[in-house]
């Protein structure tokens, strides 16, 4: 029997909200967080909507404490994470083996492409302090550094699954007994090469995205982060509040299909879902929530609603993509996703799929449409699937 | 936990392919930025298929195949990745045609291949893998982190996964690097470990071991225990984690017949391991197996490959310093910068 892992804290910062509660309350009144590029210099202005956290570095480096001249990842990243560990109470990590492990796609990639600019036209030019950063490692290296963590630090890459797989890496090392605490999640600033790289794969909608939409036509990108405080029950039962819920399974499995298209069957998902259903001890049937991946890609949905249905029919549960409201944060997205799950067990909530109107004829189930209250939601399954074949699916269940 | 590598895969500025090569020819490199030794991939890929990989993703999937060759295994159960720097030619392939078009009529192949986890994706898809897949990039623990990760899968019932680590070195990223002062003059001597100079010298490779809980007829070593030390305060503090380190192995300091360390040459950098091989290295054999593959973020994994290939063959070429044997225990102790400390203890069959 695996010993539990419980979620004792929480913070996300995203295009709805510099926090939690104000995420909920964006979610509740229906209020998406996609609107014409107003922070991120780039050509692609007033082309494309994007969601965006809606500070200026300045205004991030003083909540945080960290400099300005800090990579935008590693602002966002800090503000969720401390607003986590607050959350949970925990406010320095003596006689705790901490860890930290954090996810994003790019690294200090905003700096190094202004340094670029200037390193182009002349080799010895450029602020090497703009270059520093690059590495994903780095990010994650700021923010431990700033809070104080030094046990265990580690940063998850696999594209759009990344902060999954860094959320169910802290809760194996839990299981494990190698730590007894670990904030996990991931954190991702818009960049100009990530909206460039996406935009050349023409799977950007250029009006706000329609997840499982039948006219769906593509994803809108977001960023911001989502972190968990995840603690072994001994130091839940030290910290004087209830559990969130706990983690109950986890599954990662690869496509093999493709370098960023998933297999029109699905298979990654579905052999995400169904492992991660197995690893947690439950059937599809005790679920009550699906927490999508849902970008809103014509690729995406087929294969992830395909999967769905051949795991779970008949019978469906609620289902909804809250990057209708968020954007695509691709390296914060399953860290932000892992904490709208965990908020959904703790309130009885589910959130609305804002925009949907035709269902996929493909698919026999619709999402939800409206904001819910007083609803049962002991499990949820929380899907993150991306470029690479990386699928991970995460399971949340009431403690 | 311990564990036994399988077989290995390397490639590296030395012959470490193939293992007669490596054993009869010390690939001597001029400068500061050694390249890789790339094989004839189309022994390991089918010929279309290299043509459209970038080289990071070329040595990764070939050192990975020379791997799972080497044991007879088709499909491992899962793989892990680390790169610290990942897939970068693509990455400034991609920057570049950003800034020189303005943001303009840009292709998404280089954009596709830039993201980190290209190489462990491609291997996967190459070999239809569906199972677990994961990539880590922290900076000098990469490599580390991805075996940990290996580790725990084995502990959880897996068998089979093969963990591995590539970084590549580019135009760009040497140039940038030259500027923090990381490498020799270009022209200085390349013996780098031989005397103190300011800087090393820039490295690259790929490593892949497929790791296995249960002991497997003709397994190569086992793998008794990893540990990580990140920014430690003080020189002595890494002494007594390594004291610590041997102490939870069971294996006392008189049993390690061999240290491979991560000396670099450059005098700062090295300050920690003049300090060790004064104190809990006194009296040790030490390879500084930087001399070997330069430096960058994963180069543990090629001193694991080495570490491997000395104690499975109970012989070193002789270009390399007289180690005793019988060899039964190699410690390895690699820091990257003084803030990313690794340790290894890999012991005979």
């Amino acid at each position: 029997m695996n010993p539990p892992v419980f979620v004792a804290g929480l913070g996300v910062v995203s295009a709805i909200g510099l926090d939690a509660a104000a995420c909920l309350h964006s979610f509740e009144t229906e209020e998406a967080g996609m609107a014409d590029i107003k922070i991120l210099h780039t050509r692609l202005r007033g082309k494309l909507p994007v969601a965006e956290v809606k500070l200026s570095n300045e205004a991030l480096a003083e909540l945080t404490g960290l400099s300005s001249g800090m990579p935008r990842t590693a602002l966002l990243s800090a503000l969720a994470a401390r607003e986590a560990l607050a959350d949970a109470g925990i406010f320095n990590f003596k006689d705790l083996r901490a860890g930290f492990i954090s996810a994003n796609t790019v690294g200090g990639m905003d700096k190094t492409e202004d340094f670029f600019e200037s390193f182009m036209m002349n080799a010895a030019a450029g602020k090497l302090r703009d270059v520093v950063y690059h590495e994903c490692g780095s990010i994650t290296e700021i923010v431990a550094d700033h809070l104080g963590i030094n046990h265990f630090i580690s940063t998850v890459s696999t594209a759009c699954s990344s902060s999954a797989n860094a959320v169910f890496t802290g809760a194996r090392m839990i299981r494990h007994g190698l730590l007894d605490l670990a904030l996990v999640g991931g954190a991702d600033a818009l960049t100009r090469f990530t909206l460039n790289g996406f935009n050349t794969l023409m799977i950007l909608d250029k009006s706000f995205c329609k997840p499982f939409d039948e006219h769906r036509q593509g994803l809108n990108l977001g960023e911001g982060a989502g972190y968990l405080v995840l603690v072994s029950e001994e130091i839940m039962n030290r910290l004087n509040k209830s559990a969130y819920c706990r983690i109950a399974g986890y599954s990662n499995a690869n496509d093999a299909y493709h370098q960023t298209a998933s297999s029109p069957g699905g298979t990654g998902s579905f052999l995400a879902m169904k492992n991660a259903l197995e690893n947690s001890g439950l059937v599809p049937g005790d679920i009550d929530y699906i927490n999508l991946h849902g970008t809103g890609t014509n690729n995406n949905d087929i294969a992830e609603g395909t999967a769905i249905k051949l795991l779970f029919d008949p019978v469906y549960p609620k289902m909804s993509s809250t990057k209708s409201f968020t954007g695509h944060t691709l390296g914060a997205s399953g860290g932000m996703e892992a904490v709208f799950s965990a908020l959904a067990i703790r309130h009885g909530i589910i959130y609305p799929n804002l925009r949907f109107e035709t269902p996929m004829k493909e698919l026999p189930f619709t999402p939800v449409t409206k904001f819910l209250n007083h609803q049962r939601v002991k499990h949820v399954i929380s899907n993150s699937f991306g470029f690479g074949g990386n699928c991970t699916s995460l399971v949340f269940s009431a403690s | 936990m311990q564990v036994y590598i399988r077989s290995t895969g390397n490639i590296s500025p030395q012959h470490s392919l193939e293992k007669d090569l490596f054993f009869a020819h010390r690939e001597m490199q001029d400068g500061n930025r050694w390249h890789a030794v790339e094989p004839e991939y189309s022994r390991y890929v089918d010929s279309k298929m290299i043509r459209r990989m970038s080289r990071i993703v070329r040595m990764g999937v070939a050192a990975s195949k020379a791997c799972l060759d080497e044991a007879e295994v088709r499909m491992p159960s899962g793989i892990v990745t680390g790169t610290a720097y990942g897939c970068l030619e693509d990455t400034g392939i991609f920057l570049r045609r950003m800034i020189d078009n303005q943001e303009e009529l840009l292709t998404p192949t280089a954009f596709i291949q830039s993201t980190h986890n290209t190489v462990g994706a491609q291997i996967a898809l190459l070999l239809k893998c569906h199972g677990y897949n994961n990539t880590i990039v922290h900076r000098g623990f990469s490599f580390e982190n991805a075996l940990m990760d290996a580790m725990l899968l084995l502990r959880e019932g897996m068998d089979n996964v093969l963990a591995g680590a590539i970084d590549e070195i580019t135009e760009d990223s040497h140039a940038i690097l030259s500027r923090f002062g990381l490498y020799i003059p270009a022209n200085d001597n390349p013996e780098i470990t031989a005397k103190k100079h300011k800087g090393s010298v820039a490295g690259e490779g790929a490593s892949f071991f497929l790791l296995s809980s249960q002991e497997i007829h003709g397994a190569r070593a086992i793998l008794r225990g990893t540990s990580t030390i990140y920014k430690p305060e003080s020189l002595a503090g890494v002494e007594s984690r390594i004291h610590a380190f041997l102490k939870e192995s069971s294996v006392l300091s008189d049993g390690i017949g061999l240290v491979l360390s991560g000396a670099n040459g450059d005098g700062d950098h090295d300050e920690i391991d003049d300090y060790l091989s004064a104190t809990a290295f006194r009296n040790k054999t030490i390879i500084p197996f930087k001399q070997l593959c330069g430096e960058y973020p994963t180069a543990s994994g090629f001193a694991l490959w080495l570490a491997v290939l000395l104690i499975s063959e109970q012989k070193t070429p002789d270009w390399l310093p007289n180690v005793s044997f019988p060899l039964r225990n190699i410690l390895i102790h690699n820091h990257y910068d003084n803030s990313h400390h690794a340790l290894y203890l890999i012991s005979a069959c």
